[in-house]
């Protein structure tokens, strides 16, 4: 396998990675924090037991470690591809979350909302088209040059 | 004036943040290897640089004039007011990062941005 198509793969793998665990943390950090249920009073004791408990939740803990993950991916992702590139494939998330949100917890997910899951489809299947990385392609035309 | 002022505290400290993790991430260049020892040791790499924890303080201003604008507005007028985020990232990514934006990616981009306001209008 050439280094580019070793980078093409480690890409979308990475990106794939990224944005199952960034929809995956979303989804059960909403559902775990239901789960504890609705901060009632604001004193500092009613405060630090509803901390406790959101950071004691099981749901919670794993919703936080799905969404350190992405947070890793991501900048993973950033140490060799464009940051034009990862930011809008990024918003994939906001694709999975409603499918996810609409066949796991059965919430009804409006028209409007489809229509701008469709746009963010077609919007990151466009950066997609584009190369991942052009910084460094400038870089490596520079020194071919040099 | 201002809610005006706070989304667009929230998009500029939002996205210089983010080009500054960029920063950091392309200082310490390629990860080639994705074992939890390599990844570790590339996150510690990381977080040596000052660009990381200034990403980090510009994120939480970022969050923070979030939160600030959650309490007075919807999250339906919220999330899509800062769906420019996308947008400003690509200007940034061009002027600051020197990427080359092409006009395929700045389309996909405008419909990434659009896409996310419709998505949050929809709920």
């Amino acid at each position: 396998m050439s280094s580019h198509s070793a980078r093409h793969t480690k890409t979308y793998i990475l990106l794939a990675l990224m944005v199952m665990c960034g929809s995956v943390g979303d989804v059960i950090l909403g559902s775990g924090m239901k789960q504890v249920g609705e901060i009632t009073a604001f004193t500092p004791a009613a405060i630090g037991t509803f901390l406790a408990s959101v950071f004691t939740h099981p749901t919670v803990l794993l919703a936080i470690g799905a969404l350190i993950a992405y947070f890793i991916c991501y900048c993973l992702l950033l140490s060799w591809a464009d940051f034009s590139f990862v930011l809008p494939s990024s918003a994939l998330t906001y694709v999975l979350v409603p499918l996810l949100a609409r066949f796991w917890l059965h919430e009804e997910v409006k028209a409007l909302r489809w229509a701008g899951i469709g746009c963010i489809f077609l919007g990151v299947m466009l950066v997609g088209f584009t190369p991942h990385t052009t910084t460094g392609q400038k870089a490596a035309a520079g020194a071919e040059r040099g | 004036m201002r809610t005006a002022f706070f989304v667009f505290l929230v998009v500029t400290t939002g996205t210089l943040g983010e080009i500054s993790l960029t920063h950091a991430m392309k200082r310490i260049g390629e990860v080639h290897q994705f074992t939890p020892m390599a990844v570790l040791r590339a996150m510690g790499r990381a977080f040596q640089q000052g660009w990381m924890w200034l990403a980090f303080a510009l994120m939480a201003l970022s969050f923070f004039a979030m939160l600030e604008l959650l309490t007075r507005e919807d999250v339906s007028f919220v999330i899509p007011a800062t769906a420019a985020s996308y947008a400003v990232g690509a200007l940034g990514a061009k002027f600051l990062l020197h990427e080359q934006v092409s006009r395929t990616r700045w389309l996909g981009v405008l419909l990434v941005s659009f896409g996310v306001a419709l998505v949050w209008l929809g709920k």
